[in-house]
């Protein structure tokens, strides 16, 4: 029982091979769209690499660009196939090479569902790499003179200023480090002096921020130091103002922005499958009406068209047992060397 | 004597109307490229119209984008024409209107060139415009209860922060002006009411800049307050620090960008009028090509295209004689009317 029979005329061979290459060429835009996607991905989470302790999250964009590449082949081979189907004397050739088009075209497939499953799976694994990495981008602020950390400063207050957030939760967490680096410190006057005193490690610290998580849009010029001290500014409630700093914290500002270049690529991506899929089916009725019409006296009469020869089981059956076969058949070939050698050892020995 | 004369067979005349026609094609995409340079300088001065007081002049963006719309037109018109050259019976509806589209075209081109000249040009108003816009923008900057001027502070803030600039020369320029507004400030304080005394019209001036001016490429955290006041700050000097806020003034950080744009524009519109000139030429040669066959009645004869007629000069004659018969016939058609007045 064959698998969603259809009838070809040849008039309907030639409009599918047309259509098909049409096709094609649009699913090899669509695999180039998908490797500048895989691109412009890694590029923006490279930008941000000071910030992100591993890189797990880069086997996003690495498999769209893999799968890009490959697709442009792909279809393209595909295109080739539809030119020469139509012609008798060229299409035998890719006979041998249609079954494992289809193998590799499947793969892509399962490949970009995969993708597309990985970028919503690997949000927590993103969570945790922005976690650690802007906790030390924060620890790290005031080591301007280090090599190697030099540009801390400069990063975290440019990543501040571009996305509209303090600190890693929020504003706080600025109070919990120290970030005015030591050189600057005047040790001999009782404000530095007190507070190195106030806590266990020895560090200076203050209920200030740096100037990065000012809010230009503050009616007010921003307040940066004292923020806790309500007497120390005029007309100023630390527990009422909102608009002063940025109220986001970095971490929820960066995965909001990855979660939404991933999701805005969605529906581009699942569109992309669909495309490809259709290729695939729609090859597949080609190289079956085709063929089939090869098959018959004349080649410009009617044939059929399939997805399968065979229902879904039976052809899941016989390809277990080609499977199953070619494994046998390596291990048949020692059983039957070495009964072989048996007999060999066997039949001299009667005779002599 | 015809200038640059060359003789056309009929397949030399089949691959001039060819490469005409593709390069009119190039033309319509140079027309669309000048329509959206124009498009984006348009939106670009849009953008930062309340940084120049409103005041900015829109004229060369909407010629620019009046330039392409036509340089579109003309050129999918030519590309039409080349096309139709090579079927003698869709040519012949044609060849009338011509000479007066060539004529169109070399005055377009001209005005093109001009166009390309005033986006160089054009940059002296912009200078002056800026320099007055970024003036009053700064004495603003504090009437965030205004209505009509209270985005001020954040549209500075953001300029000062994505063009790297503080100030309208440099960062002393706030210390000229009160940017900190009334309602923050406690007139029962000493230090207030200190420095509203110290000057004539009472306004609340610091050594002091908005956070906006701090560079973030500082190794220090940055001193936006008492920046002249050595005493203030730890280890630091005011004439040696240089890293501290931006030192460049944002109107030259201004003029430089938009500078540039209109740089790079009237580049552009330069090799587009090359273009166009090209193409112009090339269709003189297809026109003069088509009308001098040896043999009118059959296709294939030999003939010869030129871009002039006759040398410049003596076209340059024809013209003048052309002009003066025109004057002088409307002159003696009145001596004329007169005469016939006086007798009758």
């Amino acid at each position: 029982m064959v698998l969603l029979k259809m009838k070809f005329t040849q008039q309907r061979r030639v409009r599918l091979a047309q259509g098909l290459w049409l096709m094609s060429w649009l699913a090899v835009m669509c695999g180039t769209f998908v490797f500048c996607l895989g691109v412009y991905l890694k590029t923006e989470m490279i930008r941000r690499a000071e910030v992100m302790e591993n890189t797990e999250i880069h086997v996003v964009p690495n498999i769209l660009m893999m799968v890009g590449l490959a697709s442009i082949g792909t279809n393209w081979v595909a295109t080739r196939v539809c030119q020469d189907s139509l012609d008798a004397s060229r299409f035998p050739r890719w006979k041998v090479l249609l079954l494992a088009w289809f193998v590799v075209a499947a793969l892509l497939c399962v490949l970009l569902v995969a993708v597309v499953v990985l970028s919503y799976a690997l949000q927590g694994r993103l969570e945790e790499s922005l976690k650690v990495g802007l906790r030390n981008g924060i620890r790290f602020y005031k080591d301007t003179d280090v090599p190697g950390r030099c540009f801390q400063k400069e990063t975290i207050d440019r990543l501040q200023m571009e996305f509209r957030c303090c600190g890693n939760n929020n504003f706080k967490d600025w109070f919990e480090v120290q970030w005015v680096s030591n050189r600057y410190l005047d040790f001999t006057s009782k404000d530095v002096k007190d507070r190195i005193r106030s806590n266990v490690d020895g560090r200076f610290l203050l209920d200030g921020v740096p100037f990065s998580c000012c809010n230009p849009a503050s009616p007010r010029p921003c307040l940066q130091y004292h923020l806790t001290d309500n007497t120390a500014h005029f007309s100023y409630d630390y527990q009422a103002e909102e608009l002063n700093l940025h109220n986001r914290g970095c971490r929820q500002a960066l995965i909001d922005y990855y979660m939404d270049l991933m999701n805005s690529t969605g529906p581009g991506v699942l569109s992309v499958i669909l495309i490809q899929m259709s290729v695939i089916l729609s090859l597949r009725y080609l190289q079956t009406a085709v063929e089939g019409a090869m098959a018959l006296e004349d080649p410009e009469g009617d044939s059929e068209g399939f997805l399968l020869e065979k229902g879904v089981k039976e052809t899941f059956e016989d390809v277990k047992a080609k499977v199953l076969a070619i494994l046998q058949f390596g291990q048949v070939d020692p059983n039957a060397e070495e009964s072989a050698d048996t007999e060999k050892a066997a039949s001299p020995t009667p005779a002599s | 004597m015809a200038l640059m004369l060359v003789k056309f067979d009929l397949k030399k005349r089949v691959k001039l109307a060819q490469t005409v026609w593709f390069m009119y094609w190039f033309a319509v995409m140079a027309g669309v490229l000048v329509f959206s340079m124009g498009l984006f300088f348009k939106i670009e001065l849009r953008k930062r119209s309340e940084l120049m007081d409103n005041n900015e002049s829109h004229f060369l963006p909407n010629l620019l984008i009046l330039m392409g719309l036509i340089a579109c037109g003309i050129n999918a018109l030519g590309g039409k024409i080349c096309y139709d050259s090579l079927d003698p019976s869709k040519f012949v509806k044609w060849k009338p209107i011509l000479k007066t589209f060539l004529m169109v075209c070399i005055g377009f081109n001209v005005l093109l060139f001009v166009t390309g000249l005033l986006c160089f040009l054009m940059r002296i108003p912009l200078q002056f415009t800026l320099a007055e816009g970024l003036r009053n923008g700064m004495k603003f900057y504090k009437d965030t209860d205004t209505p009509g001027r209270c985005y001020m502070k954040r549209t500075l803030d953001l300029m000062q922060m994505e063009f790297r600039c503080c100030g309208n020369d440099n960062y002393r320029d706030w210390f000229e002006i009160q940017w900190v507004s009334n309602r923050y400030l406690d007139f029962s304080a000493k230090e207030v009411k200190d420095r509203i005394g110290s000057n004539v019209d009472g306004q609340y001036l610091m050594d002091g800049v908005p956070f906006s001016c701090c560079n973030p490429s500082s190794p220090r955290p940055c001193i936006q307050f008492q920046m002249t006041n050595n005493t203030a700050h730890y280890s630091y000097d005011h004439y040696t620090e240089e890293l501290n806020v931006w030192r460049r003034g944002c109107r030259e950080a201004l003029l430089s960008y938009y500078g540039g744009l209109m740089n790079t524009i009237g580049a552009m519109v330069v090799l587009v009028t090359l273009l166009e000139s090209a193409v112009t030429i090339g269709l003189q040669y297809v026109d003069s090509s088509l009308s001098t066959l040896a043999n009118p009645e059959d296709p294939e004869s030999e003939s010869e295209g030129w871009i002039l007629e006759k040398t410049v000069k003596e076209t340059f004659t024809d013209i003048m004689d052309k002009m003066k018969a025109m004057g002088k016939g409307s002159k003696v058609e009145e001596g004329g009317e007169a005469a016939a007045a006086t007798v009758s």
